[in-house]
């Protein structure tokens, strides 16, 4: 019965696992107001108090505190120091940061101008302008450590603790790094001894004090092996909840919960619970709390976004399609509960913690079956100091018996591949779900931006293209980016001007500005700016024929925009292509959204989820993404749900998304679009129109500057012949580039040519003469004879159909006529597959033999005109 | 008649001459007439076309150059066997060596996008990186591909040939992507690839998609069999001709004088010109050489003009006529009675009944040789006709529908039948009679 129940309450959880890992966490002030803004109606405190509601505990964060903020990717969350704390009037929770930026937030190519290697722990005092340094205090997730170091200095060798102590050195404004300013450094240095003054104090203020004998036991393991200094904060940061501890660590704590967490303790908690005063919970609890919670996680957190906690926020309550979970978590967690239920949010996941509580139980029993009955002897009596007090001594007999682990585990923890395994293991033991999810969270920490993963990949020739390791993780193959090898032999350069002028002419080039698209280049650049500028969404739709330069004035737009945005003119934004032709469905446009913009690789309707989430929700720091959707129309699909939602987002206020939609038919948002996908869309178009000669002309003359290639008469036939037909460039410039090949064939030795007026009516004979004529006339005899029998029997029947039988009697008769053997049924048969096979006839299938349909391709003109010829 | 004389008195000259002779010029020949694609053999009347998509690959190569070009001919004019050659003599040219990667795709088997990314995945070498995962999801494994071709650049990557054998086929895949995205590469600077389609539609270029279309080059490199009946007997002559590197000199001296003779003569050449009105493409030559040779034996060393006429009639034997010489007289009698009813009703479909009425009417008042069959017997007769597919049934026969009554057609035309009587052995008169009288028998 509990294993079903396990089952179900686990499957489940998996299920939003991915989505987001939901944690009741309350956020409440802690201490009285500093001061408070009557105008504003805004008061300001020194601290927030993080109390999660499931595991009961508390974590205390002040000002000055360096904290980890929520980001757009589960993995990277944004550090920063926390410089002020506000309620607004509308009882909204706000906090000002000082950010710091991680090396994959800085574009790759400005990394470079660093020249030394940056250690994943180190961060940059960002001072970019344009960030939002006032952000909802919900989406602080827990505090760490940051500490100054001289930029000569080597980082400390930590062994413990990696994910939660970042270093700077340097600061970061958006175009250069500078060494910190004595001032930054002092204040930077300052912060976190006041901080350890404060956690200090509150030690000293509360006999037992923050932490648990558990981590007393660890801690005094750890101080024989790293540095004694800071290494309470070390254990602490630790033991919150940390959302991105490796896996090492996950390990010992794993350990550890096993013990910890057993029901009594829990019931113990419950039971402490009334006598507590309501509402607020002392800080060591608080920890306590977090603690357990964060326990119960880590085994299990995969690849959840930190925007979580400011979706349970958003919404409050819980999410509506997952209403028996809630039930379930009510049902197990509800008596713990009691304080703070005013805010009380409930999240699917609870339900983790609940599993994971009773999973351990399971476990514990053979393990520590002394330890149940030591709690509930102690449990009706405890106050809140004594419980801490049993809890010390029940953790430190499990801590004793554990500590040998934990110390093999922290000794060695240099290396995390043993540990790794063994976490992977256990996990498969005990949770009995493919660990693949959490493989690929990792995988997605270094994948945190595109652009790096790339470039991870670049130098390893594809032949022999092996796995790179990177930080020590294992890479799957999905994150494998393969290359073509590289050429043997460097590509020979031009030698003549033809061959000059052929590259230069050859579509891929990308010339230095695109000329005659002057009008639509200023009008998109200009809606993009302005979207950009004020921070607002919205969408644009291109039409236009097949090469009219659509893509190409768009790319052009936004390599502008990026060049303004490098020089501080814009504000910096996020570039983002699909094209719907290389989506092998149209859902999977989702997916190559969400990888380009956090890297995480999911499926389509979960990526549908993450980016709805992402587009609908504040994000602090987030920056415009700006989207080329190419080739629009074939993102249709039945319920159009994918344009739907594509248009839908940038409406959206906190999207800031700017979409420009690419596709060939002008009226396609009423053709094929519903009527509420085509209002989503809006009224912003642009139709490109096809080139005009002089246009052409101009096209290829400014990509010829320089190249005394062709003659001006030539360009100009060129340009004429093809803006007639179509107006596409690349015709224009096929047809130029050919011309030059014909025109190598045909010169002398050696002789400097221009391509010619014969070269290019040549070309262009090659290129558009309709083949069916050649075709007839390079036909055999008895093929052409059956092409007339064919017209005559068209002219007999008055039908342009017939079957062979019939064709058959005149082919018979036009031989006689021609004094030529007539031949067989089979070889007529063999003569009509044919020209089916080369599509001068239309046949039906042959098993029909005699009677087998037949009609022509071309028109009869065409079939007499190219007999008469002979 | 004299070159057989010439070759009887041969015969008697060289009986010496060993077998061993004759299986090598059975296997030199034999292997030049079934491989046609091979690139030892020699090209006809494509020099152009040959030099075109010569200089076209060697700039791929060399400059790193991308483009598209469509290969559009009828079948057997010698697509495979021209871009063969060119490859063959780029990978001789010394600036090309190693440095072309190839993907040989063919419409009939790579039959949508999905089977054709992992051949392209498979033959570029990449799926010892891709590992099994990527190939779970065709939507990774067409990013993954992409990805790899678009972090190439023009100088720095090797080259890519994508050949599309059967390139019609290919147009049918959903949505054209895997054309679109091979074209946008060489439309694009990214990897340098070079796309060339091979096909026999002449409307090819109506079938690609405009977006697909207007990324194609336009290039289009036409074989169309354009040489005349001089050209076509030079070829004839090579194609039987001994290489001069034959180890048995003097019989490869003696077999070449005969193919010179062959080629000068009456019988011989009117027997080309009749496949030439035919078909003008060389595959039909090498069956005809084929079936030639094959008459070549110790005893009957070199090659005659009977050999070839003998050869011809083979080669172009009506096949539905061939099954009516072993048909029983009754089936052949049915068959005249549907012969005659097509021509009363003017080709309309009949049924058995029908066809059973007009052979009782030619059993009651003409046939003096002929037998009353049983009606099941005829009925069986009748079966045994369907079976040869010589009749064809309107729609399929379902269980319902009462046998005698399904309508059918005649797959034969009344020539054919004709014909097939004429040199049909033993046949009773009064058949032959009937079956001459369409309507005047009534």
């Amino acid at each position: 019965m509990i294993k079903k129940c396990l089952f179900i309450c686990f499957s489940f959880s998996l299920g939003i696992m991915n989505t987001r890992q939901q944690s009741k966490l309350i956020y409440s002030w802690y201490g009285k107001p500093l001061g408070s803004d009557r105008k504003l109606r805004t008061s300001h405190y020194k601290g927030i108090l993080i109390t999660s509601e499931s595991s009961k505990t508390e974590t205390c964060i002040q000002l000055g505190d360096f904290i980890l903020v929520e980001g757009v990717n589960a993995d990277q969350p944004y550090v920063a120091q926390l410089v002020d704390l506000y309620e607004d009037g509308a009882q909204h929770k706000h906090a000002v940061v000082q950010w710091f930026c991680r090396l994959e937030e800085i574009p790759q190519n400005q990394r470079k101008m660093l020249k030394r290697d940056i250690s994943a722990q180190e961060v940059f005092f960002d001072q970019v302008l344009g960030y939002d340094t006032d952000i909802a205090a919900e989406t602080i997730i827990k505090s760490i450590m940051v500490i100054p170091l001289h930029l000569g200095e080597e980082l400390p060798v930590i062994t413990l603790n990696k994910e939660q102590t970042f270093y700077v050195k340097q600061s970061w404004d958006g175009k250069c790094f500078k060494v910190l300013s004595p001032d930054t450094f002092s204040k930077l240095k300052e912060a976190n001894k006041t901080r350890g003054v404060i956690t200090n104090s509150s030690k000293a203020s509360i006999p037992s004090d923050i932490f648990t004998p558990v981590k007393k036991k660890t801690e005094s393991v750890v101080r024989s092996a790293t540095k004694p200094k800071k290494i309470d904060m070390e254990i602490e940061s630790k033991h919150s909840s940390s959302k991105s501890s490796l896996s090492k660590e996950r390990h010992s704590q794993r350990m550890a919960n096993n013990d910890i967490k057993t029901p009594t303790a829990r019931k113990k908690l419950e039971l402490n619970s009334p006598t507590r005063s309501k509402g607020r919970l002392l800080g060591y609890e608080v920890l306590g709390l977090l603690d357990d919670d964060c326990d119960a996680t880590a085994p299990l957190e995969q690849s959840a976004t930190k925007r979580k906690v400011k979706f349970t926020n958003d919404i409050l309550g819980s999410p509506p399609k997952i209403p028996c979970s809630d039930d379930k978590s009510k049902s197990t967690t509800q008596s713990a509960e009691h304080h703070q239920s005013d805010i009380m949010r409930l999240s699917p996941y609870t339900k983790v913690n609940d599993f994971s509580d009773e999973d351990k139980n399971l476990q514990e029993k053979d393990d520590v079956p002394s330890l149940g009955g030591y709690q509930s002897s102690q449990s009706p009596v405890v106050t809140p100091r004594s419980r801490r007090r049993c809890v010390q001594k029940t953790s430190a007999l499990i801590a004793e018996q554990i500590s040998m682990l934990d110390q093999e585990d922290f000794l060695s923890d240099s290396d995390s591949s043993y540990s790794l395994s063994s976490e992977e293991k256990e996990d498969d033991d005990d949770d009995d779900v493919p660990c693949t999810p959490e493989k690929k969270t990792k995988s997605n920490r270094i994948l945190s931006t595109p652009k790096s993963s790339r470039k991870s990949a670049v130098h390893t020739p594809a032949k022999t293209l092996r796995k790179t390791p990177l930080k020590g993780t294992p890479r799957t193959p999905r994150n494998a980016t393969p290359e073509i090898p590289r050429r043997i032999q460097a590509t020979q350069e031009p030698a003549s001007v033809l061959e000059e002028a052929r590259l230069r002419l050859h579509v891929s080039a990308i010339p230095e500005s695109l000329p005659c698209r002057e009008e639509e280049f200023q009008d998109i650049y200009n809606f993009v700016e302005s979207k950009l500028i004020d921070g607002t969404g919205g969408c644009m739709y291109i039409s236009g024929v097949p090469g009219t330069g659509k893509t190409a004035t768009v790319h052009e737009v936004i390599r502008c925009l990026q060049q303004a945005a490098e020089n501080d003119e814009l504000p910096p934004f996020q570039f983002v292509e699909i094209n719907g032709m290389k989506l092998t469905d149209p859902h999977q446009a989702y997916v190559q959204i969400l990888e380009f913009l956090t890297g995480q690789k999911v499926t389509a309707t979960h990526a549908a989820v993450l980016l709805a989430k992402l587009f609908s929700t504040p994000g602090p720091k987030r920056k415009t993404t700006v989207l080329i959707v190419d080739e629009l129309d074939l993102l249709w699909t039945q319920k159009q749900n994918v344009m739907y939602n594509l248009f839908d987002w940038p409406t959206q206020r906190h999207s800031k998304l700017i979409i420009l939609a690419i596709a060939n038919t002008m009226d396609l948002p009423e053709r094929i679009m519903m009527n509420r996908v085509a209002s989503r869309l809006g009224l912003t178009r642009m139709s490109f129109q096809p080139y005009t000669y002089k246009q052409l002309q101009q096209i290829v003359s400014s990509r010829l500057k320089g190249v005394k290639a062709f003659e001006e008469d030539a360009v100009q036939l060129v340009s004429r012949k093809v803006a007639a037909l179509s107006g596409d460039a690349r015709r224009c410039l096929d047809i130029c580039r050919r011309a030059t090949e014909i025109c190598e064939f045909a010169r002398q030795k050696r002789a400097p040519e221009m391509v010619r007026m014969a070269h290019v009516t040549e070309a262009i004979d090659e290129m558009f003469s309709s083949p069916y004529v050649n075709a007839i006339r390079n036909a055999s005899l008895h093929e052409q004879i059956f092409l007339k029998a064919i017209l005559a029997e068209f002219r007999r029947a008055g039908v342009e159909e017939a079957t062979v039988q019939q064709i058959y009697h005149h082919h018979v008769a036009l031989c006689r006529m021609e004094g030529l053997q007539s031949p067989t049924v089979s070889e007529t048969m063999a003569i009509c597959s044919r020209l089916g096979a080369c599509r001068l006839l239309l046949v039906e299938a042959s098993s029909k033999y005699l009677h087998m349909r037949v009609r022509l391709n071309l028109s009869q003109d065409d079939v007499m005109y190219a007999l008469r010829e002979e | 008649m004299k070159p057989s004389a010439m070759s009887k008195r041969k015969l008697k000259e060289s009986s010496a001459e060993s077998a061993e002779s004759i299986s090598q010029v059975q296997k030199i020949l034999r292997e030049r007439f079934c491989h046609h694609f091979c690139a030892a053999g020699k090209l006809f009347g494509m020099e152009q076309q040959y030099r075109h998509l010569l200089e076209l690959l060697r700039r791929t190569t060399v400059h790193g150059e991308s483009n598209s070009a469509l290969v559009i001919g009828p079948r057997g004019s010698g697509k495979t066997a021209l871009l063969n050659h060119v490859l063959k003599d780029l990978r001789e040219m010394t600036q090309v060596r190693e440095n072309l990667l190839e993907v040989h795709l063919n419409g009939l088997l790579q039959t949508n996008d999905k089977v054709a990314l992992k051949e392209i995945t498979r033959q570029l070498q990449l799926e010892n990186v891709v590992g099994d995962k990527v190939f779970g999801s065709f939507a990774e494994n067409l990013a993954f591909l992409l990805e790899a071709l678009r972090k190439g650049n023009r100088t720095s990557s090797c080259p890519i040939l994508f050949v599309l054998d059967e390139f019609d086929l290919f147009v049918h895949h959903k949505n054209q992507s895997l054309l679109y995205n091979l074209f946008d590469i060489s439309q694009s600077a990214q990897t340098p690839v070079t796309v060339i389609g091979l096909t026999c539609r002449q409307d090819i270029l109506e079938l690609l998609e405009k977006r697909v279309k207007s990324r194609f080059s336009h290039r289009q490199i036409y074989l169309m069999n354009s040489f005349d009946f001089k050209q076509y007997i030079k070829i004839f002559k090579n194609q039987l001709s001994l290489p001069a590197e034959f180890p048995d000199e003097p019989f490869a001296q003696k077999w070449n004088n005969n193919v010179q003779h062959l080629s000068e003569d009456k019988a011989v050449q009117d027997v080309l010109q009749k496949l030439f009105h035919h078909s003008k493409d060389l595959r039909s030559l090498h069956l005809l050489l084929m079936l030639a040779v094959s008459a070549v034996t110790v005893h009957h060393p070199l090659l005659t003009a009977a050999d070839l006429q003998e050869a011809s009639r083979q080669h172009s034997t009506d096949s539905k006529a061939n099954i009516v010489h072993g048909l029983s007289v009754l089936e052949i009698c049915l068959i005249i009675a549907m012969k005659h009813l097509n021509e009363v009703y003017d080709g309309e479909p009949f049924n058995f009944q029908m066809v059973y009425n007009e052979f009782q009417k030619f059993i009651q008042r003409k046939a003096h040789s002929m037998y009353n069959f049983e009606k099941p017997v005829v009925m069986k007769a009748f079966e045994h006709l369907l079976q040869l597919e010589l009749v064809q049934p309107l729609e399929r026969p379902s269980a319902r529908a009462q046998r005698e009554f399904l309508l059918l057609k005649l797959l034969l035309d009344s020539s054919q039948i004709m014909e097939a009587l004429q040199l049909y052995p033993n046949c009773p008169t009064d058949v032959k009679q009937w079956a001459a009288s369409s309507l005047s028998w009534l």
